[in-house]
């Protein structure tokens, strides 16, 4: 079993999604329940569904210095580092450490794929990319990672981390481990993935699409909606942001059952979370709220919620916010890390949104409605396909 | 800052030339070496997934399984971090390809098959292993960076750790932006400690702000320039082979990995 860390603080963070650019509007759409899910207005070919788009993107035209990284994905990055002051916040860091000490670890499931499908819908005469996105960095995993090290002019140890959905949670494991061993001071942590075919399109071929605004944990769900997201958090050691919320711990494992279903008793689920409580020196009752996967489902939403009902006391909040975002995919890690710190700071439990009559495997601890509560601990929960599971706890700074 | 300590205990590599890391060495003592067949066998998976796995998986389990076995640990509880700069490029070409012409058509299983942590799915399912496994890209610097997060990983939580790195060639379009022209496999077994079992000690320090010596140097032809990994992991195998020596690899844009390579006597 895993021993505890010291906890890290998390002194910055920022998350922009359909609810919004920046921490603000994500709290105002959380606490009166208006979700961001729109009827699909983004594949190139009509599919019926329901996404979770962001406003604006199309605008953010990256600085003509960084041109050559221009493509959809990294324009959603540009947007979402320059809400919340993360921007200003990073190039300090950069300057109070130097820029060889500051990693930078980003999660997305599927980069600027949307950029390289541009290009095939557009191959040139002799069936090759375009001229125009004869961009070779733009059609690797790498491209976003690869981006915001350029843009914020970092030098220290910079890593894609592509494990689906649970990308964006990893990171904050990969950061910890980098500061522990005290190979850099500080990390920039988060993640980035937009709408594109292949996941429309792909999720579809699997029949996990639902026809309507997703619903998670409800007995009628339908499917998954998918969403995309930008988020960011700056983690360094508590001594130098004593009051910040820290991050108290995290658990990674693996199901070892199937490539695109979870294992049906959630054991790598549950091996993660008990990996982050074992870290965090928590026990289940010490959990105020946990943000869910809660993807919508039929499998996910029914071996989750077996999971927390039978690990956590009824005291215990949860609830999955993919009704009000839809499923951000490599992005949902620093998404809902990010609402976990946002129930600390506002004590909020998010509602579920999208739920009326809960799964009979739902537990008493589904929060249906937002709660105004004390949260000093929540969690958040990161499963991704093949079987790759990830667990965050996140706590107040001790007064 | 003092270095890295990390001791190799399994090694696994494969190419189209070498099928695995005795081929390689036979061949640098100037002795004849045979083909691998034209693809990996990665007898680690099941019969029946191994006919479904794409080449990506097969490259990156032949490779796994070939370190793991020599190391004589149990993959299932081995910690896996899966490095590649590209994926499975074949899936990328065929997804975006459909996608271009018949979206609705597009095959469930590939989709599934097209995530970047596909070799490890497929991996811990074979093995029985519900440790953490991760998959990661750093552009060129894929290779270094994967040597960087499987010996931090093993320092921190004082575990053995599995590093598969692997690229397979391109195709289509998108295999003209990767450049990748030939499939390239190499897995290590690192452990935090000396023991009985291992074959070589590893001493890494970082080394920021090194714009120059990460310049990819112009092209001369040589076999390893035409994939990611080869092309950054090509001094350190010929080290591990050799017994010893050190090298610079870059783990980021311009960071670089000094590997001093050490055989106990």
């Amino acid at each position: 079993m895993s021993v505890p860390i010291q906890p890290l603080a998390v002194s910055a963070y920022t998350v922009t999604s359909a609810l919004g650019q920046g921490l603000e509007s994500h709290l105002a759409a959380l606490s009166s329940s208006h979700g961001g899910l729109r009827e699909n207005d983004f594949s190139s070919a009509p599919l019926a569904c329901w996404i979770g788009r962001v406003d604006g993107v199309e605008e953010a035209e990256l600085p003509a210095a960084h041109a050559s990284w221009e493509c959809r994905n990294n324009r959603l990055a540009w947007l979402g580092l320059q809400q919340d002051r993360f921007l200003e916040q990073a190039l300090d860091a950069r300057l109070r450490y130097g820029a060889a000490r500051v990693a930078l670890v980003l999660g997305t499931s599927t980069a600027s794929i949307g950029a390289t499908e541009e290009g095939y819908r557009h191959l040139d005469a002799d069936g090759r990319m375009p001229a125009e996105l004869r961009r070779p960095l733009i059609h690797a995993p790498h491209s976003l990672a690869g981006f915001v090290a350029e843009s914020l002019g970092l030098e220290g140890p910079c890593l894609t981390v592509s494990t689906a959905c649970s990308s964006s949670a990893k990171v904050f494991a990969t950061a910890e481990r980098l500061i522990r061993l005290g190979l850099v001071d500080a990390a920039i942590v988060g993640g980035v993935d937009t709408l594109c075919d292949s996941v429309l399109f792909g999720f579809n071929a699997l029949e996990l699409v639902s026809p309507e605004p997703c619903r998670p944990f409800d007995q009628a769900r339908r499917g998954i909606s998918i969403g995309e997201a930008a988020g960011f958090a700056l983690l360094e050691r508590v001594e130098h942001a004593p009051h910040a919320p820290r991050l108290l711990g995290y658990g990674e494992s693996s199901d070892a059952h199937h490539m695109s279903t979870p294992h049906p008793e959630g054991v790598g689920a549950e091996l993660a979370l008990r990996d982050a409580l074992a870290r965090a020196g928590l026990r289940a009752e010490q959990v105020d709220y946990i943000n869910l996967h809660g993807t919508a489902s039929l499998k996910n939403d029914e071996v989750e919620a077996a999971l927390i009902a039978r690990a956590f006391p009824a005291t215990t909040r949860a609830s999955s916010t993919k009704g009000f975002t839809g499923h951000t995919l490599g992005a949902a890690g620093i998404l809902e890390a990010v609402f976990a710190l946002l129930a600390i700071r506002n004590n909020m439990v998010p509602g579920n949104l999208g739920c009326t009559d809960p799964d009979e495997a739902c537990g008493p601890q589904l929060a249906l409605q937002s709660e105004q509560r004390s949260v000093n601990v929540a969690l958040s929960n990161s499963f991704g396909f093949g079987g790759n599971n990830a667990c965050l706890a996140f706590g107040r700074a001790p007064a | 800052m003092s270095a890295l300590q990390v001791h190799v205990e399994g090694i696994g590599l494969w190419s189209p030339a070498w099928g695995d890391f005795a081929a390689l060495k036979a061949q640098l003592q100037g002795l004849p070496v045979d083909a691998p067949s034209a693809r990996p066998a990665a007898a680690t998976l099941p019969a029946n997934e191994r006919r479904r796995a794409p080449e990506s998986v097969l490259l990156a389990v032949e490779v796994a399984g070939q370190a793991v076995a020599m190391s004589g640990r149990a993959a299932s509880e081995l910690p896996c971090v899966f490095s590649s700069a590209y994926g499975d490029q074949l899936i990328s070409d065929y997804m975006c390809a459909t996608l271009a012409s018949a979206p609705a058509e597009l095959s469930p299983t590939r989709f599934h098959n097209s995530v970047h942590n596909a070799p490890a799915g497929y991996w811990t399912i074979a093995t029985g292993c519900q440790a953490l496994s991760s998959a990661i890209s750093a552009g060129r610097a894929t290779f270094g960076a994967g040597l960087l997060e499987a010996a931090t990983l093993s320092l921190a939580e004082q575990r053995a750790v599995l590093l598969v790195c692997s690229d397979i060639a391109g195709t289509g379009p998108v295999g003209e932006m990767s450049a990748t022209g030939s499939s390239f496999g190499f897995a290590l077994v690192l452990s935090p400690t000396v023991s009985s079992g291992t074959l070589a000690s590893l001493a890494i320090e970082l080394e920021p702000h090194a714009d120059h010596p990460l310049r990819p140097a112009p092209a001369t032809g040589e076999w390893y320039e035409t994939n990611p990994i080869a092309a950054s992991a090509w001094p350190l195998m010929q080290n591990l082979a050799a017994g010893q020596g050190h090298c610079t690899l870059a783990a980021a844009e311009t960071l670089a990995l000094r590997v001093v390579l050490e055989t106990l006597a």
